[in-house]
C-alpha cells in the first residue's frame, strides 16, 4: 500500500546550504534513490539546528512531508538506538499532527520507508481513535520516537495525568496541512495544545507545512508563542524569509512580492522575544502553471440550477481520455446526481466510483483502496477528498459547479499530478450563467496565483472552556499562569482577563450570575490557590466530550425489502447504505424519491431510528430537489471579481458570446450594476409582487438578509410570502406592491436596506432562528455544557439528555450576555448566518442602491427566480407553518 | 372570583366531555365549569438536578416555569389550581428551590385551593410547599391523574409531554401540544426544560383508539392540527 515519499529530483538544489548538513547515511540514501536533497529540505534542517520554528509553504509535490521530518530523522539517527529499558526513557522526540486520521496513517507508512532503507533505529507509531487501548497505554508507558496523531488526540494526551512526563523531552512538532487546520475551531484547540506543549517542553520547535495562503504571517504567528503584553501586532523587525525559485517556476505569490536580497540573511532575531513573534518562513515557489480551463458549453447556457446536466457527456469524454480523473462537486447531493448521470452514459463500463462523507465508512475505504491501487478511472467526490492522501496517478481534475474560492480551487487542482514539475490539468464546469462569471473570476485568480484563504481566527471561547477543563484534568493549575499560556497561542493573544475568568467560571459552575451551583462545581480552587477537578468522573466526562467537531445528527439509511405476500409492507431487512442528515430526513414524506448512494431510493418511513427506503423502479426521477448549495459560500474575493467582470463591458469579451448577449439584454431592459452598487429590481408577476437584488455575498449572508428583509416588509404591511436565495442574489415575493410603495415614498429602499436591520430585527430573528439554535448547540457541546450524543446511541423518547433549544430560550431571556451566548454570536458572525459579511455589504451599498421598477422580469432576475421551486423557501416562523397545517384540517372538514 | 378575562389570542376553546375547556398559550388548561386551572409536568429544579451530575444548565428554569404558571394563574384567577404531577424534577427538588422562587410560588398559591397530584418524578412532596397532595382525583366526570390510563373514559393527564411536528413544503416546526379526542386530554409539559415526546409515538396509540386532534402551541396562538398532518421526528 505505502508508496515512497516522492521527490522532485529533476531540479538541482538551489540552496546555499551545503548538503554536508546531512549525515553520510542520508546523503547515500538520497543518492541511492537518484535524488538530491531539495533546497528547502536543507533549509529546514538548518533551521532545526538553530532551534527555530518555521513555516514551510510549498506547492504539492515539493517533498514537504520529508522536509518536515528530515531534521527529526537526522537527530534521531545521531542519538542512536534506545536500549528500550524502562530506565532509558528518552521520551517522545517528534509529534506530528494531521487533520485527518487517514493522512496520519499514510504518512507513518511512508516515513517507515526511508527509516527502514537507512536502517535507522527509529520507532514510529500512530495514535488515533482506532488505536486499541492496550496500545495507548503502552505508548504512554514507552513512548515511540515519532508519534503521528490528530488535534483531538493531542488534547486527550495533554489532559492525561502523565502529560508532563510524556512530553517533557519533546523536540519537534510537525503540523501538516496547517492552512486547513487553522481555519476552524480545531485550529483553536490545536493552538492551545501547542501552547501547553511549549510550556511543558520549552525547547520544542514547531514546523508548519502549508499550501500557499494569502497571509503567511498569520500561520507564522500561529507557530510561535505570542509573548507581548500588548497584543496589537507591532510592525517591527520580522524574522527572515527564505524564498526559492525553482526551475521554470513562475513568480506566483501575490501576497508576498519577492524581496530583493531576501536570500542573504543576517542572524535572525530570537523568536518570541522580538516585537512580534513569528516563525521563520521558507517558501518554495512555483510548480508548473496549471493547465486549467473552462469547459466549453457551446449553446448550452442554463440560467439556473447546479447540476451541469448538459455537460455530462463532455465530462464523460474527459474521463475516457484520461488515466484517472477526480470529479469534484460541492455537495453530497450533487455528487449523487453526477455519479448517476455519468453511469447512464457509461457504455464503456468505466470504473467510476462515488465518494462522499455520508457513505458508509467501509464503502469509502473500498473506494480509496481501489483508487490507490490504480483500479479506478474516475471518482466523483466532495470536499472529503480536498486534502489528504496522495494518489499520484490522478491526471485530471474536473470541478463541477461553482469554484467558491480561488484558494479552494487551487487546492483541488493540486490533487492532480502530484509532481510539481508537470502541470496539473483541470477543467471548471459551470452549471449556470452566474457560475460562468464565477469560473471566469476563478481562472483569472489561478493565473495570478491570487489567494483568498480566510482571515486568521479569533480563538473561540467555547473551545477555551473545553481546554480549561482538560488542563484541570492534567493537574492543578494556577489561574494567572494558565492565562499567560493561553494568550501565547496566536488565536487567543487578544483574550481579555475578564473573558478568561468567565470561561473558568463556566467550567466550574456554569458561570451564571445567579450563583446556584457552587456546591456542584466541576473544578474547584484549593487552599493552595490552584484549581483542580472535583473528581475522576469529571475527567471521564471531559474525555468523552473532547473535540470541536459536532456532527449534525445523522440517521442511517437502510434498504428495505417489500413483502410479496403483503404489498405495501416493507421490512427492514436490507443493508445499511450510509447516513443522511436528520434534518434532511425530516423533510421527506413516504413515497418521496431521492438520490442516495448512487441510486434513486423511495422513502418508506423512519423506524427504529433508521430511514427505511426501497429501490425506486427503473427510470424514476428523484423528486426531492437536490440542489442544496455548497456549505462554502462564494468567497468575498471572487464575489468582488464577479461584480467587476459584470460591471465592465470590456470584460464581457472574455465570456462566451451568449453570456455577452444576456448581459447586453440586461443593460437594455434594466441596468447592469457597477461593482459597488446594489441593483434592486421590482416587477409584478401573476398576482404577486417580486423584488430581486444582487449583492453577490454568498448564500449564507443572503439567507440572513432575506430573513431580515421579510421581517421589515412584514412590518411595512407589504405581506411578504417568502424568498429564495443563492450565492448571487435573492428574490422576495409579496402580495403587497413593493414597487408602488417605493414610488410613493422616496427613500423607502434605502430604509429597507439600511444597516440598522442588524440591530433589533436581527435580535428578534435570532430569538427563534433555527440556524442560531444550531450554532448554540454546537457551542454548548464543545464547551461541555451538555454531553455529546454519539452516533448509534438510541434516542430514548423523553429526556435522557436535554434539548439545547430549550436551554437557549431560557438563557437568552435571563442572561443574554452569558459567555456561551457570546460564543454563539461570534460564530453566527461568520458561520451559518454570516452576519459580518452582511454588515460589510450593507455598508458598501449605503447610498448606492439602484432601484429599477420593471414591468416584467429582467434577464438577470430570471436566474434567481428559477430557484423558486427548487430551493427551499426559508422561514423560521412557526405560526406560518402551523397555520398552513391547520388550514389543511379545515379543508378536510369542509370537503 | 373576579370576572374571567378571556383573551382571544392566548386561549383556544375546545370541548371535553361536553364541557368547555380553554387551552392556554402557556400550556395550562382552564375549566370554567369548575373554575379550575390545570397544569402538567412543571419539572421545577430540573436544571439543578442536572447540575448535580455535572451539567451546569442555566439555573433559571424554575423561574421561567413559574413565570408561565403565574401568568396563567393571574389571568384566569381560578379558585383551584391542580398540578398534574412531576411538578418537581426529583424528590430533592423542593429543598433546592431558591428563596425568590419559593416566594413566587407562595404568592401564586395565595387565596386558592392548590392541589399537587403526584407523579413518577415526585412521588413524595413535603408539606412545606403548601397545598394538598393527592395521587389522583375526580373533577365532575373527569379523572385527573399524572399518567394516563388506557381504558379510562374521561381523563386529563400529563406525563407524556406530547409535542407535534409539522412539515409543510420542506419547512418544519415542533411544538408542545394538547392531544384530545373529546373525552381524554393529554396535556403538554409546562416546565421550561421539559422536553417532548412526539405525538406519533406508539405510547399514545392505546390512549386514542379513534385518533385525536393535536392543539399545537404556536408563538401567537394555538392551532388545531389533524393527526394526519403530524410527522414523526
Amino acid at each position: 500500500m505505502a508508496k515512497p515519499l516522492r521527490q522532485a529530483y529533476l531540479y538541482p538544489p538551489m540552496s546555499q546550504r551545503p548538503a554536508s548538513l546531512l549525515p553520510k547515511t542520508f546523503r547515500d540514501w538520497f543518492k541511492s534513490r537518484g535524488w538530491k536533497p531539495r533546497a528547502h529540505q536543507l533549509d529546514l534542517l538548518a533551521k532545526a539546528g538553530q532551534g527555530r520554528s518555521v513555516l514551510l509553504v510549498a506547492p504539492t509535490g515539493a517533498g514537504k512531508t520529508l522536509a518536515g521530518f528530515l531534521p527529526s530523522l537526522v537527530e534521531l539517527a545521531e542519538r542512536g538506538p534506545s536500549r528500550g529499558t524502562a530506565k532509558d526513557r528518552r521520551g517522545l522526540h517528534t509529534l506530528y499532527i494531521s487533520p485527518l486520521k487517514a493522512l496520519a496513517t499514510d504518512v507513518a507508512r511512508n516515513l517507515e520507508i526511508p527509516v527502514a532503507e537507512m536502517g535507522l533505529p527509529i520507532r514510529i507509531e500512530t495514535r488515533t481513535g482506532d488505536t486499541p487501548s492496550h496500545k495507548r497505554a503502552r505508548q504512554i508507558e514507552r513512548p515511540p520516537d515519532i508519534l503521528l496523531t490528530t488535534p483531538e488526540q493531542l488534547a486527550l494526551l495533554l489532559a492525561h495525568a502523565e502529560a508532563q512526563e510524556f512530553f517533557q523531552n519533546l523536540r519537534r512538532v510537525v503540523l501538516d496541512e496547517l492552512h486547513s487546520l487553522v481555519t476552524s475551531k480545531r485550529g483553536d484547540l490545536l493552538s492551545l495544545g501547542l501552547a501547553r506543549l511549549m510550556t511543558i517542553a520549552p525547547q520544542v520547535t514547531a514546523v508548519g507545512l502549508s499550501a500557499t495562503v494569502r497571509e503567511p504571517d498569520d500561520l507564522r504567528r500561529y507557530l510561535a508563542p505570542q509573548r507581548s503584553a500588548n497584543t496589537s501586532p507591532l510592525r517591527g523587525e520580522v524574522a527572515p524569509e527564505v524564498r526559492e525559485g525553482v526551475g521554470n517556476s513562475t513568480s506566483a505569490i501575490v501576497a508576498l512580492p519577492p524581496r530583493p536580497g531576501a536570500l542573504t540573511r543576517s542572524d535572525p532575531p530570537p523568536q518570541g522575544k522580538g516585537e512580534e513573534a513569528l516563525a521563520d518562513l521558507v517558501v518554495v515557489q512555483g510548480g508548473a502553471q496549471p493547465d486549467i480551463r473552462m469547459l466549453d458549453l457551446d449553446e448550452r447556457l442554463p440560467l439556473a440550477g447546479h447540476t451541469a446536466s448538459l455537460s455530462m457527456p463532455s465530462i464523460y469524454d474527459l474521463i475516457r481520455t484520461h488515466k484517472t480523473t477526480l470529479v469534484f462537486v460541492n455537495t453530497r447531493l450533487q455528487a449523487e446526481y453526477t455519479f448517476q448521470e455519468l453511469w447512464k452514459l457509461n457504455d464503456d463500463n468505466l470504473a467510476i466510483a462515488l465518494h462522499h462523507g455520508s457513505l458508509d465508512v467501509a464503502q469509502r475505504r473500498r473506494v480509496e483502496e481501489a483508487m490507490a491501487a490504480g483500479k479506478l478511472k474516475a471518482v466523483v467526490c466532495t470536499a472529503t477528498l480536498d486534502l489528504g492522501i496522495d494518489w499520484g496517478d490522478v491526471d485530471l481534475v474536473v470541478n463541477v459547479g461553482a469554484p467558491k474560492g480561488a484558494s479552494r480551487i487551487m487546492q483541488r487542482i493540486g490533487r492532480s499530478n502530484h509532481r510539481m514539475d508537470e502541470p496539473s490539468e483541470a477543467y471548471l464546469v459551470p452549471a449556470n450563467r452566474f457560475e460562468i462569471l464565477e469560473c471566469r473570476a476563478a481562472l483569472d485568480a489561478v493565473h495570478e496565483a491570487a489567494q483568498d484563504t480566510p482571515d486568521a481566527r479569533i480563538g473561540a471561547l467555547d473551545v477555551l472552556c473545553q481546554h480549561i477543563l482538560g488542563m484541570a484534568c492534567a493537574g492543578p493549575f494556577d489561574l494567572a499562569e494558565l492565562y499567560e499560556e493561553v494568550r501565547s497561542a496566536a488565536p487567543y493573544a487578544g483574550l481579555t482577563w475578564e473573558d478568561f475568568e468567565a470561561c473558568v467560571a463556566f467550567v466550574a459552575t456554569g458561570g451564571y450570575a445567579l450563583r446556584a451551583y457552587e456546591r456542584f462545581a466541576k473544578i474547584v480552587r484549593g487552599n493552595d490557590g490552584l484549581w483542580r477537578v472535583r473528581d475522576a468522573r469529571v475527567a471521564q466526562q471531559y474525555r468523552l466530550n473532547v473535540g470541536t467537531i459536532v456532527e449534525s445528527t445523522m440517521i442511517k439509511v437502510r434498504l428495505g425489502k417489500s413483502m410479496r405476500s403483503r404489498p405495501g409492507t416493507v421490512l427492514p431487512r436490507g443493508r445499511i447504505l450510509g447516513e443522511i442528515e436528520e434534518s434532511f430526513a425530516e423533510t421527506l414524506t413516504p413515497g418521496d424519491t431521492f438520490l442516495f448512494s448512487g441510486e434513486v431510493l423511495r422513502f418508506e418511513g423512519i423506524s427504529e431510528d433508521e430511514v427505511l427506503a426501497t429501490r425506486a423502479g427503473a427510470g424514476t426521477d428523484p423528486m426531492i430537489p437536490s440542489y442544496e448549495g455548497g456549505k462554502f459560500p462564494l468567497s468575498t474575493f471572487l464575489a468582488a471579481r464577479v461584480r467587476e467582470i459584470l460591471a465592465d463591458p470590456f470584460e464581457w469579451d472574455r465570456l462566451p458570446p451568449q453570456m455577452t448577449e444576456w448581459l447586453l439584454q440586461q443593460r437594455r431592459r434594466s441596468v447592469v450594476p457597477g461593482p459597488r452598487d446594489l441593483l434592486v429590481e421590482t416587477f409584478p408577476r401573476g398576482n404577486r409582487f417580486y423584488m430581486t437584488c444582487f449583492p453577490f455575498e454568498g448564500r449564507l449572508a443572503h439567507q440572513t438578509l432575506g430573513m431580515l428583509l421579510t421581517r421589515r416588509l412584514e412590518r411595512a404591511k407589504l405581506k411578504p410570502l417568502g424568498f429564495v436565495a443563492n450565492d448571487y442574489g435573492i428574490a422576495v415575493y409579496a402580495s403587497g406592491d413593493i414597487a408602488g410603495r417605493a414610488g410613493r415614498e422616496p427613500g423607502f429602499m434605502d430604509e429597507l436596506f439600511s444597516e440598522d436591520m442588524l440591530g433589533d430585527d436581527l435580535e428578534d430573528w435570532l430569538a427563534e432562528s433555527s440556524l442560531m439554535k444550531r450554532t448554540f448547540r454546537q457551542c454548548a457541546v464543545i464547551a461541555g455544557l451538555i454531553e455529546r450524543r454519539f452516533p448509534g446511541e438510541k434516542k430514548t423518547g423523553r429526556q435522557v439528555t436535554i434539548s439545547t433549544d430549550l436551554v437557549y430560550d431560557v438563557l437568552r431571556k435571563h442572561e443574554p450576555d452569558h459567555v456561551l451566548l457570546r460564543a454563539a454570536r461570534a460564530d453566527a458572525a461568520t458561520g451559518l448566518l454570516d452576519v459580518r459579511r452582511l454588515g460589510m455589504m450593507l455598508e458598501r451599498i449605503r447610498g448606492r442602491i439602484i432601484h429599477k421598477p420593471l414591468d416584467r422580469v429582467s434577464p438577470l432576475s430570471v436566474s434567481v427566480m428559477l430557484e423558486i421551486g427548487r430551493e427551499r423557501v426559508y422561514s423560521d416562523n412557526a405560526d406560518e407553518i402551523l397555520a398552513e397545517a391547520e388550514a389543511a384540517l379545515l379543508d378536510e372538514a369542509l370537503a | 372570583m373576579t370576572a374571567l378575562r378571556k383573551n382571544k389570542e392566548t386561549t383556544h376553546e375546545i370541548e371535553l366531555k361536553g364541557q368547555p375547556a380553554l387551552l392556554d398559550l402557556t400550556g395550562a388548561m382552564y375549566l370554567p365549569a369548575h373554575d379550575a386551572l390545570l397544569v402538567a409536568d412543571l419539572h421545577f429544579e430540573k436544571g439543578s438536578s442536572f447540575a448535580r451530575r455535572g451539567m451546569m444548565l442555566p439555573p433559571y428554569d424554575t423561574r421561567e416555569t413559574l413565570l408561565a404558571l403565574s401568568d396563567a394563574v393571574f389571568r384566569f384567577n381560578p379558585k383551584t389550581v391542580i398540578a398534574l404531577g412531576d411538578s418537581f424534577h426529583d424528590i430533592g427538588g423542593p429543598d433546592r428551590l431558591g428563596t425568590e422562587e419559593r416566594t413566587t410560588l407562595t404568592q401564586v398559591q395565595q387565596g386558592r385551593d392548590w392541589i399537587w397530584v403526584t407523579g413518577n418524578h415526585d412521588r413524595i412532596l413535603p408539606d412545606s410547599i403548601g397545598g394538598q397532595v393527592v395521587e389522583e382525583m375526580a373533577l365532575g366526570s373527569l379523572t385527573l391523574r399524572h399518567e394516563p390510563m388506557a381504558g379510562e373514559q374521561a381523563e386529563i393527564a400529563g406525563h407524556l409531554h406530547p409535542v407535534g411536528k409539522v412539515v409543510m413544503r420542506g419547512r418544519s416546526t415542533r411544538r408542545r401540544c394538547f392531544l384530545t379526542d373529546g373525552s381524554r386530554c393529554v396535556m403538554p409539559a409546562l416546565g421550561a426544560y421539559a422536553g417532548g415526546l412526539n405525538a406519533c409515538d406508539a405510547a399514545f396509540k392505546p390512549l386514542f383508539a379513534n385518533g385525536f386532534t393535536a392543539h399545537l402551541i404556536g408563538t401567537e396562538r394555538i392551532f388545531a392540527i389533524a393527526k394526519s398532518m403530524l410527522c414523526r421526528d
